[in-house]
């Protein structure tokens, strides 16, 4: 047989028989948790019901709901989405991470349902940013979710995988959500479409856990179906931490395993980048657009909502205010996130900055919580994408926090420096 | 098989306003997160591509049998069914791209929404134009255009062919004797 890739190896693990898992096969998926949110969960039990009726789920113990974008409901339609999907649960035995839990990849992650080698799938097209802890994640429709509700598997064409090898030494101000953005630069839009990545190299395996988890987010951006980043022992302590298993394991590629393209890149010498409308592709150094006022900052988002992306924020601008003309909003990640912030003292300094703090979620991604922008409006986000409209008529730029922050204080895009 | 596996309609070449094949058209710009409350398919058709610039008429104007053709990467983005529920609503009979984003792919296959790749296309796209006649077959991924030229687009994958003529994601997985 063949060396394997990470996608193949999971899959080969997670599908019956013992004929190989190759790209291009396409096999049943068993899926170790099924999910949905508040957007397309209500879609997911009208179609449960109309094709499935009142039978049980697969498995309830697999089964979850994650509401995590319009929390708590802002308007009438999502509250009435949010609570079809809460007596469905109820019928059902299923649990549901209510309004107050967060993104629901991160309660994933932080509840130790997902951890290397497993799968999940749910209405989230950023799922795959489970790829973080070497895990296989991916997003899907509503009718996908259904079935996968009541069968417990997927089909899914077995994709190729191409490899990214990021050299160097990333060095401040530059911060993970940089690297990210160069390999963005290097990829485009559709550099990844249909496969899988792998990440290798000295600056990837540097990357801390929240590090890996913007990276791994921003994959979707480059078309991709998942990148994978082979699990350090950091990740695997938190992984074993969390599941309160110590039998896990990384699941890495074969030395012969076959890839498609490889893709290298240095970042010794990166500077801070910057995505400009229209869309997340559109990558620049942060210098060629420095000077630009702004009207809003937005600190968040299943990219860089983790702790460690908001302290970074924290240590920008301690002791100091953002500008008078600039609404600078922060929303964490999760529950975890938020009372992590509370007990270091991180959200003073971000409430005596002068940020809007609110409750976790995913922020203005869809428009359904935090981050909305007017006609004319220039906002710089932490978050990652912006496509023309979506999250209201202004002009989104998408950056670091530390270069967001930076920005922040100054009124302006600017450069950051490296603090002392 | 019972489904027909040829389409011929009218076409709509969704150019940007530089002229040019539209590439990355994300799910936000075939249907806003505005409307992401509505679970009703029938409601989902009025509001097809009007956040797509030069495009936003689009839904008062498409007809039952349409083709729509764009470039690469249609239907980047977010996992939103309703982006592949608004064109069955509309009855759009193929959607054809250079590329497709993968959930999007996943999405119309798993609804019966003929979608074709046409690896090449951007490279062909002088050739055609709204209003022109294209035929195609999704069998062997024939194109033709008003009835004389002939291109080669990606012919359906066997599970595309299959959840097709079964007519959806849930009716297929009962055939197989499962769900």
């Amino acid at each position: 047989m063949r060396g394997q890739t990470i996608v193949e190896k999971i899959f080969q693990a997670h599908t019956s028989g013992d004929r190989p898992v190759e790209p291009g096969r396409i096999i049943w998926l068993e899926l170790d948790v099924r999910s949905a949110r508040d957007f397309a969960g209500a879609n997911v039990v009208k179609n449960y019901r109309r094709h499935y009726g009142s039978a049980p789920v697969a498995d309830k113990e697999k089964t979850i709901f994650t509401f995590d974008l319009v929390v708590p409901p802002s308007n009438i339609p999502y509250a009435n989405n949010q609570q079809i999907c809460r007596v469905f649960a109820r019928e059902q035995g299923i649990t549901v991470y209510d309004v107050n839990a967060g993104i629901g990849s991160h309660v994933a992650l932080e509840q130790g349902l997902i951890y290397p080698g497993s799968t999940f799938v749910g209405t989230d097209s950023h799922l795959n940013i489970l790829g973080a802890v070497g895990a296989f994640g991916q997003g899907m429709g509503d009718q996908d979710i259904a079935f996968a509700f009541r069968t417990g598997k997927t089909w899914f064409e077995v994709p190729p995988t191409m490899k990214v090898i990021v050299e160097g030494e990333l060095r401040p101000p530059c911060t993970a959500r940089d690297l990210t953005l160069a390999v963005m630069g290097a990829l485009g839009s559709s550099g990844a479409l249909g496969r899988a990545v792998e990440f290798y190299g000295p600056a990837i395996e540097a990357l801390d856990l929240a590090g890996r988890i913007t990276l791994a987010s921003q994959v979707t951006e480059m078309g991709g179906i998942i990148g994978f980043i082979p699990p350090s022992e950091e990740v695997l302590a938190f992984a074993r931490q969390r599941t309160g298993r110590d039998d896990i394991a990384g699941v890495y590629a074969d030395p012969d395993a076959e890839y498609v393209e490889t893709v290298e890149l240095d970042v010794a010498e990166l500077e801070p980048l910057i995505s400009c409308p229209p869309n997340p592709a559109n990558v620049k150094p942060v210098r060629e657009v420095a000077g630009r006022r702004i009207d809003s900052a937005f600190f968040g988002s299943c990219t860089n909502g983790r702790f460690e992306d908001l302290a970074a924020v924290a240590r920008v601008v301690q002791g100091q205010r953002v500008a008078p003309h600039v609404m600078a909003t922060v929303v964490p990640a999760t529950r975890e996130v938020f009372e992590q912030m509370l007990r270091s003292g991180v959200l003073e300094t971000l409430f005596d900055a002068g940020f809007i703090i609110s409750n976790p979620g995913c922020g203005g991604c869809a428009s359904g919580h935090l981050g909305m922008t007017g006609e004319g409006q220039v906002q710089l986000s932490t978050s990652n994408r912006n496509f023309p409209g979506k999250q209201g008529a202004g002009d989104t730029y998408l950056t670091s926090p530390v270069t967001a922050a930076w920005s922040a204080l100054r009124g302006e895009i600017a450069v950051p420096e490296v603090q002392q | 098989m019972s489904k027909r596996t040829r389409v011929e309609g009218r076409l709509w070449v969704l150019n940007d306003p530089d002229g040019r094949l539209y590439d990355d058209i994300d799910t936000d710009m075939i249907f806003h997160n505005r409307y992401l409350h509505i679970t009703d398919v029938d409601q989902m058709g009025q509001y097809a591509l009007d956040n797509l610039k030069g495009w936003e008429e689009f839904a008062r104007q498409a007809e039952p049998g349409d083709v729509i053709l764009a470039g690469r990467n249609f239907g980047a983005g977010s996992s939103r069914q309703q982006a592949v529920d608004c064109f069955r609503a509309l009855g759009i009979a193929a959607v054809i791209a250079e590329s497709f984003g993968a959930i999007y792919k996943r999405n119309a296959i798993n609804s019966g929404m003929p979608i074709v790749a046409w690896p090449g296309l951007t490279d062909q796209a002088g050739h055609l134009a709204t209003g022109d006649r294209l035929e195609v077959d999704f069998e062997s991924g024939r194109v033709v255009l008003n009835g004389e030229q002939v291109f080669q687009a990606e012919p359906f994958s066997r599970v595309q062919m299959d959840i097709y003529q079964a007519g959806d994601l849930f009716a297929y997985g009962k055939a197989l004797g499962g769900e």
